[in-house]
């Protein structure tokens, strides 16, 4: 099938900004989808508010697009009703780990199977540029006139401290790579942490002197480097990228399943 | 394995945006940005059919078609 077979294509050329680093994540999403070959009808993609959360509604799945911050329990929702679904949750960094921070930690420490995607351009589009628990110190935003003093979470860092069974990091630049990444997230049963990073040439890039879209794609080649590289070890500055875990815990909704049998016995 | 030969490269002009990231990341400079704001295939001939211009558009605009010749089967 064609990449543009999952869209609904009514509703392009999309409403994202030329550049804007999401659509890319979007693409490489829609390639791990095929590859593995999975049924639209399978697939469940939950978003929240954000430019990145209109992702759900550009797919042709089953699609959920719900409240800021709160894609994640609504996705567990649906995943403790139809555990035979795939579910994937698309987010922002804002919606991600600002407004939604509690859930996302609680939903690692559950370890469902659902797939979080951490869609991070350090800063909230939607809005008009504020920044976010991501952007780190040193950042322009419409928020932070004088830059940003506020550190940033390790996304990598916070989601393995929390219990997610799958946790990597890759950027719009790497393409294929998140593609890989994302199919291994996918398959992985329990909860899957893929952060992005991606590029809002809009807000971020326009205030802090970043250049157009291309250019930030390239810091997004210089900064990063993959676990276990020379380039990472030599500089340990690099954000690394790459899959950091990838382990078999218990997985909510098989857990579930088990009290529901001995609850259903004792009823008998 | 034969080098892949390109059918063509199909660019929705409808779809894309111009933001110029396949014009950048082009290994061999085939695109460029016409006075459209388009990407266009200049140089259809230099493409090596990597299909990094297809991979990372944000706007899944361009579709890399290859020549599925018989010394082409991978
Ligand atoms: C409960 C609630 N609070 C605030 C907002 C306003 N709001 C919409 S999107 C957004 C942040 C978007 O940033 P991010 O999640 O990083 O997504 P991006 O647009 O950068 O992809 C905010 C604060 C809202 N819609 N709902
Ligand atoms: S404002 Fe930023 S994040 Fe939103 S669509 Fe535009 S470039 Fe993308
Ligand atoms: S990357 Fe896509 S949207 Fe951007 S100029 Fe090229 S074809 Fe157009
Ligand atoms: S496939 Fe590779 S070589 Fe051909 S136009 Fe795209 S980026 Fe350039
Ligand atoms: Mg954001």
């Amino acid at each position: 099938m064609a990449i543009q077979d999952y869209l609904r294509q009514r509703y392009f050329p999309h409403m994202w900004c030329p550049g804007c680093g999401h659509g890319t994540i979007l693409n490489s999403l829609l390639r791990a989808i095929e590859e593995l070959e999975i049924e639209k009808n399978d697939l469940v993609i939950t978003s929240g508010i954000g430019c990145s959360a209109r992702i759900s509604g550009y797919v042709d799945f089953h699609s959920l697009h719900t409240m800021h911050g709160r894609a994640l329990p609504c996705a567990t929702g649906v995943k403790l009703s139809r555990p035979h679904l795939n579910v994937i949750v698309p987010m922002g960094d804002g919606d991600a780990l600002a407004i939604g921070g509690n859930h996302f930690i609680h939903a690692a420490r559950r370890n469902i199977d659902i797939t979080a995607i951490v869609m991070n351009n350090r800063i909230y589009g939607m809005t008009g540029g504020q920044f976010s628990p991501l952007s780190g110190p040193g950042v322009n935003a419409t928020t932070a006139p004088y830059k940003t003093i506020d550190n940033s979470f390790d996304t990598v860092k916070l989601a393995i401290a929390a219990g997610a069974s799958f946790v990597a990091r890759s950027t719009a630049y790497h393409a294929q790579e998140s593609t890989d990444i994302l199919k291994k997230a996918i398959q992985h049963k329990g909860f899957s942490v893929v952060e992005i990073l991606s590029q809002c040439p809009t807000h971020y890039g326009r205030k802090n002197k970043e250049g157009d879209a291309a250019s930030m794609l390239e810091f997004h080649k210089k900064n990063t480097a993959r676990i276990g590289s020379k380039a990472l070890e030599k500089n340990p500055d690099l954000t690394p990228r790459g899959i950091f875990v990838d382990v078999d815990t218990p997985e909510y909704c098989a857990e579930y399943e088990k009290i529901i049998a001995v609850a259903s016995k004792e009823k008998m | 394995m034969a080098r892949q030969k390109l059918k063509e490269i199909v660019i929705d002009r409808s779809w894309c945006k111009g933001c110029g990231i396949c014009v950048h990341f082009c290994p061999t400079k085939v695109l460029e940005i016409d006075a459209n704001e388009k990407s266009v295939a200049v140089r259809p001939e230099d493409c090596i059919c990597c299909k990094m211009c297809e991979l990372r558009c944000p706007d899944l605009a361009i579709t890399v078609l290859i020549d599925q010749g018989e010394d082409n089967e991978k």
